[in-house]
């Protein structure tokens, strides 16, 4: 039996978004130098949603990109049969920037370890952080997000639904229980 | 004509994250006539994000690590081969290029014990190029291995037909009632024939143009069968090419004339060349496209080969790209 339940609301989210914004400009000392980077596909408008926050706080534009990591992945055999890759979009040179990741759920991490090594493919940032909505807990790999909208302890049988507006056409995180074991 | 990168970059700006429901279940790439139209379109997505990876300046990308991609040609082959062993070593796959003249093919071995050697060598994907129409559906049939075809007699070249819509859809978009023109030796042309399927999936209209010598026989029989309002035949120059979008002109072999099907170069020129006037009779934005190698002065003047028209250099490097795309794809898993 499969039951979905909201955790966070559309005014949760953005809330949470605005605090990541002030937290990533205070670690920062500022708003210079940082790239933003959303991870396919939901990061990619949270990053957009981020990026236009700080800009309007600190008044200036903060260069903002996509990153696919279908072709960094660990485990191309398993990879389930929709394999679509989306070009890697990032607008500047990222060599000594500091690159904030974007992504929805945070979860056993294999996802960054990827965008770290596409990261660092594309040139050598002073700095690689991590801004997640939500941290699931259940990590495999030393892997940590330095902004976190919501810490959401699950077990492994459940599920993390993040839907956003530009996608789903509407904002919400959820929690589905079904009672099988899954996830990535 | 935008150039590639600006191009690429509007593309991914404008578009919103999109969430592809196309399935890949192409365990070896033969032909393009069991590619559906969200197949080929998922090739050809997938194709930009590799073309994203080859403006790098380091070309690389771990997915294929591990690997091992061997490329066994039976004809010789300049731009199909070097671009397929590029995709592979861009994907960080291992690679190994057999060149049948110079293997134990000269010996006798046949296509299945060399197959079988190669496998067990280690190899995941096998590219193979056959003089003999079928060699690689005999393959699939007892290998485990992928088999991608890179062409297979007058019968079949996938990747080519990938890499011309590619270039089409690049420059003018949806291919939806495109006019695209084939001129010259249709009867012993893979790439016309992978085209025929491609283009047509791709809802474009087909021209073929030739003399009536170097048309199949069954031709009009198969197109009325099986493509009827897609498919049309021309042996005349001018009303083929009359409002195309894409001018193809296909090599003309020399040896074509010696087996009598030509009563000579000269006449062929005359008739069918692809030259600045004719060129003119296609729409203005027309795109020039020809699979290679050349033959300047006989089926394409020189002067239409270098035009702001041509995209032939251009097919090329899309080339590279497809076929990261398709390795990439096969690669992925069992079904």
């Amino acid at each position: 039996m499969v039951a979905e339940r909201t955790l966070l609301s559309p005014e949760d989210i953005r809330r949470a978004l605005v605090r990541i914004a002030h937290e990533i400009i205070e670690r920062n000392k500022g708003a210079k130098d940082i790239v933003l980077v959303g991870m396919q596909t939901r990061g990619v408008p949270l990053a957009r949603r981020l990026s236009s926050i700080i800009q309007q706080i600190e008044g200036i534009p903060i260069p903002t990109g996509s990153l696919d990591i279908s072709l960094y992945r660990d485990d191309l055999s398993r990879r389930p049969l929709r394999p679509y890759v989306h070009p890697t979009d990032i607008p500047v040179d990222i060599t000594d920037k500091n690159v904030v990741l974007v992504d929805d759920v945070f979860y056993t991490g294999r996802s960054i370890r990827a965008a770290m090594d596409a990261i660092m493919d594309l040139g050598r940032p002073q700095s690689i952080q991590l801004a997640v909505l939500v941290d699931r807990g259940h990590r495999e790999l030393p892997i940590r997000a330095d902004y976190v909208g919501k810490n959401i302890p699950t077990s492994r049988s459940e599920e993390i639904k993040v839907y956003v507006t530009e996608v789903d056409g509407e904002d919400k995180v959820t929690i589905v229980t079904s009672g099988k074991e899954g996830g990535t | 004509m935008r150039p590639i990168k600006q191009a690429l970059q509007s593309k991914a700006a404008d578009a919103l994250p999109s969430l592809s429901t196309a399935v890949w279940r192409h365990h070896h790439v033969l032909d393009l006539d069991d590619f559906s139209r969200e197949e080929i379109e998922l090739v050809l997505d997938i194709t930009d994000a590799m073309a994203e990876v080859l403006q790098r300046e380091v070309k690389k990308v771990p997915t294929l690590r591990g690997k091992t991609v061997v490329t066994l040609f039976y004809e010789p082959s300049t731009r199909t081969r070097a671009s397929f062993e590029l995709a592979a070593k861009n994907l960080s796959a291992d690679t190994v290029n057999l060149d049948a003249s110079k293997s134990s093919v000269t010996k006798g071995e046949s296509l299945l014990d060399t197959l079988r050697t190669i496998q067990a060598l280690g190899a995941d994907i096998i590219v193979m190029r056959h003089n003999h129409s079928g060699a690689p559906y005999v393959a699939a049939r007892h290998i485990n291995a992928s088999i991608i075809n890179a062409g297979d007699g007058w019968h079949a070249h996938p990747s080519q037909a990938l890499l011309d819509i590619y270039t089409i859809r690049k420059h003018l978009g949806d291919l939806t009632d495109r006019k695209v023109v084939m001129i010259g030796d249709i009867t012993h042309s893979r790439v016309a024939r992978s085209n025929i399927w491609g283009m047509t999936t791709m809802g474009a209209k087909v021209v073929l143009c030739g003399p009536p010598t170097l048309l199949p026989c069954g031709l009009k029989e198969f197109i009325r069968r099986c493509l009827p309002s897609q498919v049309t035949v021309e042996t005349e120059i001018e009303a083929a090419i009359r409002d195309a979008d894409v001018v193809m002109p296909l090599r003309l072999q020399a040896e074509r004339q010696q087996s009598g099907l030509l009563p000579s170069l000269r006449e062929y020129i005359r008739l069918y060349q692809i030259n600045e006037a004719r060129l003119g009779l296609a729409r203005p934005h027309a795109l020039v496209m020809h699979p290679g190698p050349m033959n300047e002065g006989i089926e394409i003047s020189p002067e239409v080969a270098r035009s702001a028209q041509s995209v032939i250099e251009e097919q090329v490097s899309n080339g590279v790209a497809v076929r990261m795309a398709l390795l990439y794809l096969v690669a992925g898993g069992r079904n």
